[in-house]
């Protein structure tokens, strides 16, 4: 919401020498955030030009500029020698013949930047044509401004060139612009932020003028008719308790709207279009009530307030057809022809025209739900909406709607009717018994009395202390009619921090006494992230959004759990609607990533949440919000969101090590994959057990290890990734990957470590060498030895894996180093020869194994 | 070896003449001065120290003397061997310490060449920003709460006072499922993990919450789909304002510094009542207001304030929905953006690189910051 410091200055006294920046900072202390400040730091010569001629000069860079001529009157023909100005312009929104804004040599522009003639493009150009970013009137750099956009035909008519653009466009004086929280719909007019401001200086006696404190004439006989049908309030609220009609008659629709109005309403940003419709908005800026005009020659009978029908249709002033909702509130020509969508927008068959003369002002106090729920469906936000459901003061109707009278009698020369119609079903506000210590209870500064009862009349509250329940610490409170929000204690508690200062509530830091520290599983899962990180892998993080072709890229079998993704209602990309239900599968795009920005060799992973609803998913229940839900309802709420696991995936590509002055570098390879699982497994101290699986996509069927607790609980994979899903991903051959349970690794390591004694002994060493079938897994070879090698045994290593001529096809050749050592003496060799034998014959047994 | 000297005649005798034993020690000592290596020392103790050296002949000897004879030919001898002895043991030693300060020069190699073979691994900035906070408040006997993701619309806005018609709700921009009735939402906060936490576990509640949001804005300089929250909340009983003011006074410090001052104003925010906005003072420009001036403070904007986030006193209304009695405990609640805190923080200056997985990124940060 914007506010110009003239406008402030009607309904307040500005505090001495104040000026914008004071302003803003006068408003943030009560708790409105400043936007931005426009106009007030510009000088001139800034003037109107119009454009004569251009011609188009392409540039080297690319860009075409025009060569403008432009007439910038007498005024401005001072400055550049009688001659018309000529300017390089890099816009091309405006045609010959358009007004524009010029800024001339000596001028100085918001944020300093001093205006000269200068050498550009080959010319020398005097000064340029300003876009409205320029100049301080808003955001817009999409082009320069056209006066005849930016003000209305009408209006642009009535300008010349060479007149002061800065007093033409309010630039000479400053604007605030704040930020409006949701609980304020009152500071969605000068009067709330006049109010605010009031406030922020002290609330001094008499330095508050409000502008709806006009007399407006009650209801009479003879106004327009206007009936409120009500069949279906939402929560128990009519959609609309107020509705304050006035006709204006006579009014000369060429008359424009007088430049003071004008100029306002450029300053805060609105576009002025014709008398009946800047007035309204112009009342609908001061006092904060949105109002509607109709052209009352295109009604036919009373006005009638009711919901829409099934399939009914509108079509709005921005010439959109809307179909209908029941909930959405009507305003209805004879209860039949919808008018309008009630505190949102108009429809285009009612709206005033420049032929209108007899104009009806709507002044109405819709439901807030009623509206919030039409602008979200009709995706329609208006200024109108916008108020209304952050809640109007159902108090000001009446005045709101003598003040657009008295404007559009004043200024279109028409004559008001005398028939006044006010159908009022608003209820007073009851009072609530407010003890006056809560709020230092609240805030924790001790507030006295005095300065709780003070600052709650200062805003406007009325405070009885000597009703039903007053007492020393007790008063009743009526809120005044403007703020809907102001309901308990906390509420209470909270303005009269707001308006003592926040800032004068001390810091006390709070002192929990129970803390236990991380959890087990937090910690742990920062011992898996460090130890991946430990072991070379760069985290990275990515977003959770994937594609429907996924599935099949990664090769997922028809029945994969993980085809059973969760869709978005609405993606950020329709080309992405699905939640991952792997971390691989948003992880591929960043490995892509990197190597497209000329990473060789690179090794990635991520922690994170995968979705797997594991089928269709539930339905969560929306209970009410007045008490704890039951037990059996929450646990329905748990029950309906989806499994989501902690995972984590290993990408990795290129050299695992470096060539260099040692030698020749390592490719990353499957090897690394299985390792960094183990590597997570064993920080953690939790045994995991390897094995060949053949057949989980999306890996290589001959290169993929399965990885399992002790008990058989499955951890997760690792190898490489299927030469398939490399292609159909455009990920750079043998790229290698893992994917594991981190929750499964976590909740394995939950007990304590129990230790192990170790023995003293020396240790006895034997190597065997194994023949073995190549389809037999060495994890199976080795676990037949430790089996069969007795107690003594402390260590199996496979230190050398032989294929080729020496030995039998179809075959290869293992060879293990076994470490013996017992707990209590030094073992003999016949000791050490009958466990190696024992060994190897358990591994005969298992695997066919033959010892060389 | 000759046999007892019964007839003592000690002039036959010309190996124990002491001209003969000093000349004996005399060669064995040059020798000994002249051995340039250890090698030749080997040699030169062979020759004047081994059994065929001329002392240890001329001590053979000795045997054959009369008694009244060999103690003074046993001395000079004895004496003898001493010096050669030690002069072997001396320069034994020099050589040795000639030999191993060669070899250490011999063996120098250039260590700036690279050293590390493999790449060392990094965590991502954004872990590690929210493990600092995390711990600093674990420390002040604070725990953490976590919660799912994907979460219940009830959860996620319902309970926390956002009911379906709340403007505040419109702000947010969910990310819905398919089918839209499901009741289900990426999470757009991580308040829902204080209702579940408040719905789990009697106060005194306080918990630090960390963890991943979503909301449908696409990826600029200041936005990302998907983004991290830090929220605290603490239940408890006589907890005021003045507490909450405590609480975000430490977390700045944590995060910018024991100097930082903060200062609050009013705000509203539907799941606080009332509500507080925190701004810290800018730690670039120490609060010099650079509004509107040529070059405005580039981390601030010019306003000399950085603004910290939302907070406020739990609303009536949520503790109740949790079963929370409020006239007996109150609480309160704040958060922050874990990605505008590394920004500030690290000078990170757009959003692309925290979110893009670009390794050079986190690589930056190694493993703690």
């Amino acid at each position: 919401m914007r506010m110009p410091l003239s406008w402030l200055a009607e309904y307040t006294d500005l505090a001495p020498g104040a000026r914008g920046a004071d302003v803003a900072a006068s408003l943030v202390r009560v708790g409105l955030e400043e936007e931005d400040l426009h106009g007030g730091d510009i000088t001139g010569p800034l003037v109107v030009g119009r454009v004569l001629s251009f011609e188009l000069e392409p540039q080297k860079n690319g860009k075409t500029i025009r060569w403008c001529t432009v007439d910038v009157g007498q005024n401005g023909q001072m400055l550049t020698e009688g001659k018309h100005q000529e300017i390089v312009c890099g816009a091309h929104n405006f045609e010959v013949g358009d007004l524009v804004v010029c800024v001339l040599p000596g001028a100085v522009l918001p944020g300093g930047f001093a205006i000269a003639a200068r050498k550009t493009y080959g010319h020398v150009s005097n000064g340029m044509i300003c876009a409205e970013d320029e100049i301080g009137l808003g955001h817009d750099h999409e082009g320069i401004i056209v006066l005849s956009r930016l003000l209305g035909e009408e209006k642009a008519a009535t300008v010349q060139p060479g007149d002061d653009a800065i007093a033409l466009l309010g630039l000479g004086e400053e604007t605030v612009e704040t930020n409006v929280t949701p609980d304020r719909g009152y500071c969605f007019s000068v009067r709330g932020l006049a109010r605010e401001y009031w406030h922020a200086q002290g609330s001094p006696e008499g330095g508050y003028r409000d502008p709806a404190d006009v007399a407006a004439p009650p209801a009479t006989a003879g106004g327009y008719p206007v009936e409120l049908k009500e069949n279906s309030p939402i929560d128990g609220n009519d959609g609309c308790d107020r509705y304050v009609a006035r006709i204006v008659r006579g009014i000369d629709p060429t008359r424009p709207s007088p430049a003071w109005m004008s100029k306002r309403l450029t300053q805060m940003g609105m576009r002025p279009i014709s008398l009946a419709v800047d007035v309204t908005n112009y009342v609908m800026l001061a006092v904060g009530q949105p109002l509607h005009a109709f052209d009352v020659d295109r009604l036919s009978g009373s006005i009638v307030v009711r919901r829409a029908r099934v399939g009914e249709k509108l079509t709005t002033l921005d010439d959109v057809e809307r179909t209908l909702h029941a909930d959405d509130l009507l305003i209805t020509d004879g209860g039949e022809q919808p008018l309008a969508i009630a505190g949102v927008m108009g429809g285009a068959s009612s709206e005033v025209t420049d032929a209108t003369t007899d104009v009806l002002i709507e002044a109405a106090h819709f439901d807030p739900t009623t509206v919030a729920r039409s602008s979200r469906r009709h995706r329609l936000v208006t200024e109108a909406s916008k108020r209304f459901e952050r809640g109007v003061d159902p108090k000001v109707t009446a005045a709101a709607a003598q003040l657009a009278v008295d404007l559009l009698v004043e200024h279109g020369g028409g004559t008001v009717d005398d028939g006044v119609t006010d159908v009022d079903r608003t209820t007073e506000r009851t009072a609530y018994l407010l003890d006056v210590t809560e709020p230092a209870r609240i805030v924790g500064v001790d507030y006295p009395r005095e300065r709780v009862v003070g600052i709650l009349r200062d805003l406007g509250c009325r405070v009885d202390e000597s009703g039903e329940g007053a007492d020393e610490t007790h008063v009743l409170v009526t809120p005044p009619s403007w703020r809907p929000d102001l309901v308990d204690a906390p509420d209470y508690a909270e303005e009269v921090a707001r308006i003592d200062g926040y800032n004068n509530i001390p810091s006390i830091t709070p002192t929990p006494s129970d803390g236990r520290g991380l959890t087990h599983e937090q910690k742990a899962r920062r011992v898996v992230a460090d130890a991946l990180a430990g072991a070379g892998l760069t985290e990275v993080l990515s977003y959770p959004f994937v594609s429907e072709e996924l599935a099949d890229q990664l090769m997922l079998p028809a029945d994969d759990d993980r085809r059973a993704a969760v869709r978005l209602a609405n993606p950020l990309s329709e080309e992405r609607p699905l939640l991952r239900t792997s971390v691989l599968a948003s992880l591929v795009d960043t490995l892509r990533r990197n190597v497209a920005r000329g990473h060789k060799d690179v090794a990635i992973y991520e922690l994170g949440l995968v979705f797997r609803p594991g089928g269709p998913l539930g339905t969560a229940p929306i209970p009410g919000v007045a008490a704890r839900p039951d037990a059996g309802t929450l646990e329905q709420l748990y029950a309906a969101v989806p499994a989501q696991p902690r995972r984590a995936g290993i990408l990795a590509t290129g050299q695992a090590e470096q060539a260099g002055w040692w030698g020749p570098g390592r490719a990353a390879d499957w090897s690394d994959m299985v390792a960094a699982v183990q590597t997570a497994a064993a920080a953690l101290a939790v045994p995991v057990v390897v094995a060949n699986d053949p057949g989980h996509a999306p890996w290589h069927p001959g290169r993929c290890a399965r990885i399992t607790l002790a008990d058989g609980t499955l951890v997760g994979h690792a190898g490489e990734l299927h030469p398939k899903v490399i292609a159909a991903l455009d990920l750079p051959a043998r790229t290698v990957a893992a994917e594991f349970d981190v929750d499964v690794l976590v909740a394995a390591s939950a007990e304590p470590v129990q230790a192990r004694a170790f023995s003293t002994f020396p240790p006895a060493m034997t190597d065997i060498a194994l023949l073995v079938a190549t389809d037999v897994a060495a994890a199976d070879v080795e676990a037949a030895l430790r089996s069969g090698a007795g107690d003594s045994l402390e260590s199996v290593v496979l230190f050398d894996v032989y294929e080729g001529e020496r030995i039998e096809a179809g075959h290869r050749s293992l060879a293990y180093r076994l470490t013996f050592r017992a707990a209590d003496r030094t073992l003999t060799t016949d000791e050490v020869n009958g466990f190696r034998d024992a060994a190897v014959a358990a591994a005969a047994t298992a695997t066919g194994a033959v010892q060389r | 070896m000759s046999g007892p000297n019964t007839n003592y005649d000690p002039v036959e005798v010309s190996a124990l003449d002491p001209a003969n034993v000093d000349a004996a020690v005399q060669d064995a000592l040059s020798a000994i001065a002249a051995a340039a290596s250890l090698d030749d020392l080997k040699a030169v103790r062979i020759a004047h120290q081994g059994e065929k050296s001329p002392l240890a002949l001329a001590n053979r000897e000795i045997g054959a003397l009369p008694p009244s004879a060999k103690a003074e030919a046993g001395k000079r001898v004895g004496q003898a061997r001493g010096r050669v002895g030690q002069a072997l043991t001396a320069r034994q030693a020099e050589l040795e310490a000639e030999r191993d300060e060669r070899i250490l020069v011999e063996e120098r190699v250039d260590v700036t060449v690279p050293a590390l073979r493999r790449e060392p691994g990094a965590r991502h900035p954004i872990e590690l920003v929210a493990q600092r906070l995390v711990d600093a408040f674990v420390g002040m006997g604070w725990e953490v709460a976590e919660g799912p993701e994907l979460e219940s619309e009830w959860l996620n806005f319902d309970a926390l006072n956002l009911g379906p018609d709340h403007p505040a709700r419109q702000m947010q921009d969910t990310f819905f499922l398919d089918p839209v009735d499901s009741g289900l939402v990426l999470r757009t906060q991580t308040s829902p993990v204080q209702i579940r936490t408040m719905l789990e576990k009697e106060p005194p509640i306080y918990i630090v919450a960390p963890g991943k949001v979503f909301r449908t804005d696409d990826l600029d300089a200041t936005h990302t789909p998907v983004f991290h929250q830090i929220e605290c909340l603490a239940i408890d009983k006589g907890l005021t304002m003045a507490h909450l003011r405590g609480a975000l006074d430490a977390f700045v410090r944590i995060m910018f510094g024991e100097e930082t001052r903060t200062r609050v104003r009013a705000n509203y925010f539907p799941f606080t009542e009332p509500s507080m906005e925190t701004d810290f003072l800018c730690f670039a420009c120490h609060g010099e207001e650079t509004w509107g001036s040529a070059e405005p403070c580039r981390t601030c904007g010019g306003s000399g304030w950085i603004e910290l986030g939302g907070s406020g006193m739990v609303n009536r209304k949520v503790l109740r929905t949790c079963g929370i009695d409020p006239d007996v405990y109150s609480g309160f609640a704040f958060g922050l953006g874990i990605e505008r805190a590394l920004q500030l923080r690290h000078g990170v200056q757009g959003m692309h690189e925290i979110v893009e997985g670009d390794v050079r990124f986190s690589q930056q940060f190694g493993m703690g910051v």
